[in-house]
């Protein structure tokens, strides 16, 4: 049990030691031809955006309706920009943009409570007590660090009930969660004057020192003052405007919508903008166990705006080939329909939209039977998922890492989804 | 809206009863001791004190130096450090200031093994294990409020802890629990693995294991454990041990066999089997019975083992053997010091507070955690083989529970005001969501964060208890001290448990003397925020 066991993050500590050295130096870093803002096209490193539909959307009211049948209640489809395929009547926006992503109509996951489903669906395991596997997210900001980014790298905007987290790649890859997107930032501003500040930082240095002496390489294996000194870099940098909206035109505001939702897909592009590789937009209030109908259109009218806008303008800016954008949720809903007008929780066949970054448009995949089998045609499972989005980003789905629990576990256990990617 | 006026008129009424509270106290930095905590003080009452526990820490102590390869000699720590040790991995806290003077003022040679027990029956110690215990008992979350309380459980729990009941009693009611969850707290062991209205036998079944045993079976749900020799059919075996339990409005109680046949093919039901020791697997009432009696028969090692290491794991910040629920089998050489602990443990009736007194007592909780002139490599190694004490990350409620302490001079406890007590609740509540609770589980070396960073250093907690006004330590250090070096030294102790070190004073000094040699306040809330961010801080060493 003792034997050597290298651990996944030993290699960010080789990083650390990296940044370390350069410590002194890292305001002489990135010029400022080299930022990612100014980067377009394939050339420019590449981010992920998660939509979360939160609650667990119901894919006929959405991605997959089937109008006039038992199981499709009043709602209706609308054709798209992609031939023969209707989405929810409610989209009429996405449904223009729809010719830019690709639908997958026959996800499946093995949960159907909310908790476990979101752990299912954010890092693409089941839920194991012994062991945390990182989000998504995560894997792409661990494995595509982005040294010139002052500010955090992975971000959840309007961050949900389960913000993706790093699990064993650790802490520093959780989310850095902003509850109110365009609004005021968390813990962002000193409390005190630029001089006593100054003081407090000097004061800290000394307190610093007391505890590395007779503890050599501890305190760098905190990362306690690395930390600091990279939270007060963010609370002084210019890259903070990413997450300011203010300078937007009203048009723009507008176009997302001015909810918490419609601010979050905005500042979420200006960050991809920023170099940052992957945040997390969450719109709640998906968990239509009642009145589902309302409760959707209520949703599309945020979702809608906000999503076809976000499509348009990292296309419009140039950012959709190495921009990718995958919106789902933890699970389905019921084709029943049950006595309260609503739908339950449906693991089997459910829908996502995903696109950019390279992968194939138009793309639909897996279809459901219109009689509400649980089986749908095709099945996608989420690993397959996770495994095609990391294979775009250059991961290799199947490199192994060492986890605390002491034995190797795979990025992914899916295999590509060979549809969704381009042709070689 | 509401609630920040109801915390806000809440603060305004706790501030008022707090300083008609303080005034019995008005020297802080007094170092009366109270006539009970004097020399002439009965011997506080606990387990053995008798040969069997010097034997008992010889064993260990043995044990320790005979799997050290390291020769350098290790200073013992200091005496304060000691005490913060303690104190954060029993209370949640650092040591208030006032405990600090209460200790130096002890003048007796045993005051370390003294403070030692009285730290252990404090009822804070029962109350913050349980609630560390109940992490692996019942899991973190709120779990489906309808048939699941937590904080049932949890008052239950500590109050078996504080009443020193034997801990294998409580572990064997807690699986054998019949009826509601409600008023039957223990029960809440079993409800909190209902899924959908059924008991979910094979999450129990994980959880036992990994919680009483130190055994990680849960892959073998699927497939034979890929390294440890778990199949699959000791598994189903365990989890048969649950199929006649059931959940109805009426609670948790035990079908037949019979009316389980009745609904379902009997080739469905699975055969109880344990997968080791068998031969003590005896005749019970239920199946349930029979496993719980197996669990914690003194014979079968793995359930004291199991408890030690999840003890030192408390005490230590790091599992004498991690993941500190999936250790080796019984007599494993490198699991020994395991084995004499949890033989002790049976012996003498599973009590915990013994358990914990050993390993407080031992040369390795008491090791100094930093040694000058050894390189990283020779350190690292003293650490890992328990020569050097490992300095780990506090836990994010250790954290907000000693920067509250360290502001309020008194020991917070139960003694507290409803109101103030609710304050703090409210306050760790958001701070513990700001900073992330991460489970059951920190890894030992656990890194900081950026979000972690900016709450400590700009977050509103940290403002207002740094701020100096009459309610506050900083405040009333700054009323109470007459020079700089006082003032300074009282931050320290309040904060860092420590006075500080010479070149630390002369380095402090300057930014807090004026030319008068007297500070202004705002000077001691800029050294209460450094002496709060700093690492030593945030970390037990």
């Amino acid at each position: 049990m003792s034997d050597f066991q290298p651990h996944p993050r030993l290699r960010s500590r080789r990083d650390l030691f990296r940044i370390a050295l350069g410590g002194g130096l890292s305001f002489l870093l990135p010029p400022l031809s080299l930022r990612a803002s100014e980067q377009r096209g394939v050339e420019r490193p590449a981010s992920l955006i998660t939509v979360w539909l939160q609650g667990g959307p119901s894919q006929l009211e959405t991605w997959d309706p089937h109008p006039g049948t038992k199981i499709g209640g009043p709602t209706r489809g609308i054709e798209t920009s992609i031939p023969k395929i209707q989405i929810a009547e409610h989209f009429p926006r996405i449904a223009e943009q729809l010719r830019h992503l690709s639908v997958i109509r026959s996800l499946s996951s093995k949960e159907g409570d909310h908790e476990r489903g979101t752990y299912a669906v954010k890092s693409g395991y089941r839920p194991d007590p012994t062991v945390t596997h990182p989000s998504l997210g995560s894997l792409v900001t661990q494995a595509l660090p982005n040294k010139s980014l002052e500010i955090p790298s992975h971000v959840a905007l309007a961050s949900g009930t389960w913000p993706p987290v790093g699990g064993y790649l650790g802490a520093e890859y959780d989310a850095f969660k902003v509850s109110d997107p365009g609004g005021q930032m968390p813990h962002i501003n000193p409390p005190v004057s630029t001089e006593r500040q100054a003081m407090r930082v000097n004061g800290l240095d000394i307190l610093n020192r007391s505890f590395a002496r007779g503890r050599p390489g501890q305190l760098e294996r905190t990362l306690q003052p690395e930390t600091v000194r990279r939270a007060l870099t963010m609370m002084n940098s210019e890259q903070l405007e990413a997450f300011k909206i203010e300078e937007e035109t009203a048009e723009t505001r507008a176009a997302y919508g001015e909810g918490r939702f419609g601010r979050g897909c905005l500042v979420a592009r200006r960050l991809v903008e920023t170099g940052v590789r992957a945040v997390e937009v969450t719109l709640d209030g998906f968990d239509s166990h009642a009145d589902n109908f309302d409760a959707h259109v209520a949703r599309a009218n945020e979702l809608d705006p906000a999503l076809s806008q976000l499509v348009r303008e990292l296309r419009e800016r140039d950012l959709w080939q190495s921009t990718m954008l995958l919106c789902v949720g933890e699970f389905g809903r019921t084709p029943r329909i049950n006595s309260l007008d609503g739908r339950d929780h449906w693991p089997h066949g459910f829908s996502c939209l995903v696109g950019g970054g390279g992968l194939r448009s138009g793309v639909v995949i897996g279809a459901t039977d219109p009689e509400g089998g649980r089986e749908p045609v095709d099945p996608v499972t989420v690993p397959n998922l996770h495994a095609t989005i990391l294979s775009r980003f250059g991961i290799d789905p199947d490199e192994e890492l060492w986890t605390p629990i002491g034995r190797p576990l795979a990025l992914s256990e899916g295999t590509p989804i060979e549809r969704l990617l381009p042709a070689t | 809206m509401w609630r920040n006026r109801f915390i806000f008129i809440c603060g305004l009424l706790a501030i008022s009863a707090y300083v008609f509270g303080a005034a019995a106290i008005p020297e802080p930095i007094s170092t009366a001791i109270p006539a009970a905590e004097r020399s002439e003080a009965p011997e506080p009452k606990s387990g053995p004190t008798d040969g069997s526990f010097a034997q008992a820490l010889a064993d260990v102590e043995a044990e320790l130096s005979a799997r050290s390869s390291t020769a350098i000699s290790i200073p013992v720590a200091e005496e304060l450090t000691i005490l913060r040790r303690l104190s954060l991995a029993l209370h949640g806290t650092i040591p208030s200031l006032e405990e600090i003077r209460r200790f130096e003022s002890d003048a007796r040679p045993d005051r370390l093994d003294r403070a030692t027990k009285q730290i252990i029956e404090d009822p804070r110690t029962a109350d913050y294990v349980a609630e560390r215990l109940s992490r692996s008992f019942v899991g973190t979350e709120n779990g489906q409020f309808i048939v699941f309380r937590r904080d049932r459980f949890l008052n239950w729990l500590s109050t078996e802890l504080n009443e020193g009941r034997p801990f294998n009693e409580t572990v064997r009611d807690m699986i054998s629990a019949r009826g509601l969850w409600t008023d039957r707290p223990a029960a809440n062991f079993i409800t909190a693995a209902v899924t959908d209205d059924q008991i979910d036998n094979a999450e129990l079944t994980g959880r036992i294991c990994r919680a009483f045993l130190g055994q990680r079976i849960d892959c073998a749900e699927c497939h034979d454990h890929p390294f440890a020799e778990w199949k699959q059919t000791d598994f189903e075996g365990l989890a048969a041990f649950f199929e006649t339990t059931d959940i109805s409005p009426l609670g948790i109680h035990e079908k037949s066999i019979a009316e389980i046949a009745s609904q379902r093919a009997t080739s469905e039901i699975g055969e109880p089997m344990v997968p080791f020791y068998s031969e003590g697997l005896t005749d019970g009432e239920s199946p349930r019975d029979r496993l719980a009696a197996w669990i914690v028969d003194p014979q079968n090692k793995r359930f004291g083992r199991a408890v030690a290491n999840r003890m030192w794991w408390l005490l230590f910040g790091r599992a004498y053997h991690a993941p500190v629920d999936d250790i080796p089998d019984p007599g494993d050489e490198s699991t020994r010091l395991l084995d004499i602990l949890g033989e002790d443990f049976a012996t003498h009736q599973y009590d915990l507070r013994r358990l914990i007194r050993l390993i407080a007592s031992t040369s390795a909780f008491r090791a100094a955690s930093a040694i000058e002139g050894i390189d990283q490599s020779r350190f690292e190694t003293a650490q890992d083989e328990w020569r050097i004490f490992p300095v780990s990350r506090l836990r994010p409620e250790q954290i907000i529970g000693s920067m509250l302490q360290a502001v309020q001079i008194r020991t917070a406890d139960a003694d507290d005001q409803f109101l103030f007590r609710l304050i703090r609740f409210v306050r760790e509540r958001d701070f513990v969501d700001a900073y992330g609770d991460p489970g059951d589980e920190v890894p030992a070396d656990a890194s900081a964060t950026i979000p972690q960073a900016l709450l400590r250093m700009n977050g509103r907690f940290t403002r207002e208890l740094t701020e100096a006004n009459p309610f506050t330590g900083t405040g009333r250090i700054s009323a109470f001290s007459s020079d700089v070096d006082t003032a300074v030294a009282t931050a320290f102790l309040c904060v860092l448990t420590r006075r500080p070190h010479a070149n630390e004073l002369e380095s402090i000094r300057p930014w807090m003397k004026q030319s008068d040699a007297t500070f202004e306040s705002s000077q001691l809330e800029d050294l209460m925020w450094v002496l709060m961010n700093s690492p030593e801080f945030a970390w037990t060493h």
